[in-house]
């Protein structure tokens, strides 16, 4: 037990903490910006546990200077997996951001609830039936002036 | 509800993941760097010639997968350029937008911004063209000039703008140079994107072969993929 009181040990919970910060927003948020907050906490966290998985106790950046020709090193390979992993965060990140404008500015939120009530409504009508669990709802109307034209 | 039973999820998951570091075998001083990472670290002088031993397996040994990397970027700017494109959607939207939110910045963004966009640009240009002696590198560098292009339009959303087709010829030009030094490697009967050139003077600028070359082709490209993401985003908030 005494593991967790070295300095992998503090960093190590760290990162997992980190991690499962974002796991817990991802499961219980419903607002969809905050699930990508949450995606970016997790995907941190991941990251960190990777790049830790390569630290040396006093060990030095992975880098050839005049004065360091004997001491340890830090792996390098996790390093440079992490930059190739951060470099896609930020691609999926923007991604996802820029669907989510799409989302808000189609239904006018970014709850899921509502958003989810909205597109059955939208597919029920559509389908020319009524909305599922609304029998005495008036009759379905067009959520948005002049776009399904 | 569901707050509970994720909670209860989570807890358990903290648990096992915990035992698991517990019982990985880093906590001994003897501990020492990986398989690969060992046979790189002693190696990477000698087969690649650049001092930053990071740059050596980014473009040396797993080049490949970093233009891979690029192409994955390149999809998502496109991607994002085309979901957030002005279309019929929602030019109705813009059209009674122009009135209103195209000020500037205050005074002090403004000229503050234009006191820091040479140097942004001296930061960026030096990481790129150092990555291989420095921690740093095309990507980091890339981000920095993506930065300085995008906050000068920022502050200023009316009257500077950036040239969209410039962006892409120099985006399409990083990505071509990038595969054409890959390819003349195969040229010269060695495989794809093999570090060419002589490795010259260990740890000056002029060192490590075609690793610089590479480098600034993937630092212009991040940078020119970046400034054209953050204003696709940008542009959009103003319009809604």
């Amino acid at each position: 037990m005494n593991h967790f009181f070295t300095v992998e040990g503090i960093l190590y919970f760290g990162a997992i903490s980190l991690s499962i910060i974002g796991l817990f927003g991802l499961l219980v948020s419903k607002n969809l910006f905050r699930l990508l907050l949450s995606l970016v906490l997790f995907e941190a966290g991941a990251n960190l546990v990777l790049v830790l998985s390569g630290f040396i106790r006093n060990g030095i950046a992975p880098i050839f200077l005049d004065g360091n020709s004997g001491a340890v090193m830090n792996d390098p390979v996790p390093q440079a997996l992490v930059l190739t992993a951060i470099v896609i965060g930020v691609g999926v990140q923007a991604l996802a951001l820029s669907l989510i404008f799409r989302v808000k500015k189609h239904y006018g939120s970014m709850d899921m609830r509502t958003i989810r009530s909205k597109l059955e409504r939208e597919i029920a009508e559509n389908a020319g039936v009524t909305p599922p669990g609304s029998n005495e709802a008036p009759a379905p109307v067009k959520l948005i002036e002049g776009e399904n034209s | 509800m569901t707050k509970y039973s994720a909670l209860l999820f989570i807890s358990g998951l903290v648990f096992l993941l915990m035992v698991i570091t517990g019982l990985l075998p880093i906590f001994s001083d003897s501990h020492t760097p990986m398989l690969v990472g060992k046979a790189i670290l002693e190696g990477a002088k000698d087969q690649v010639g650049a001092a930053n031993v990071v740059t050596s397996v980014v473009l040396g040994y797993r080049g490949l997968d970093t233009l891979g990397e690029l192409s994955i970027l390149f999809a998502a700017a496109s991607v994002v350029g085309l979901v957030l494109t002005k279309s019929s959607f929602n030019k109705a939207a813009s059209a009674n937008n122009d009135k209103h939110d195209h000020h500037d910045s205050g005074f002090v963004a403004v000229n503050a911004i234009d006191l820091i966009f040479p140097l942004l640009l001296v930061v960026g240009m030096y990481i790129i063209t150092h990555g291989h002696l420095t921690p740093g590198g095309g990507f980091q560098g890339g981000v920095v000039l993506a930065v300085a292009f995008s906050m000068l339009v920022i502050v200023r959303p009316r009257r500077a703008s950036i040239n969209h087709g410039m962006v892409s010829i120099i985006e399409s030009f990083a990505g071509v140079s990038f595969i054409l030094i890959g390819v003349i490697a195969l040229f010269k009967g060695q495989s794809f994107l093999q570090p060419l050139l002589s490795h010259g003077e260990f740890g000056s600028l002029w060192s490590a072969g075609t690793l610089p070359l590479l480098y600034l082709a993937v630092g212009l490209k991040v940078g020119a993929e970046l400034a054209g993401l953050l204003l696709a985003l940008n542009s959009d908030e103003v319009v809604d």
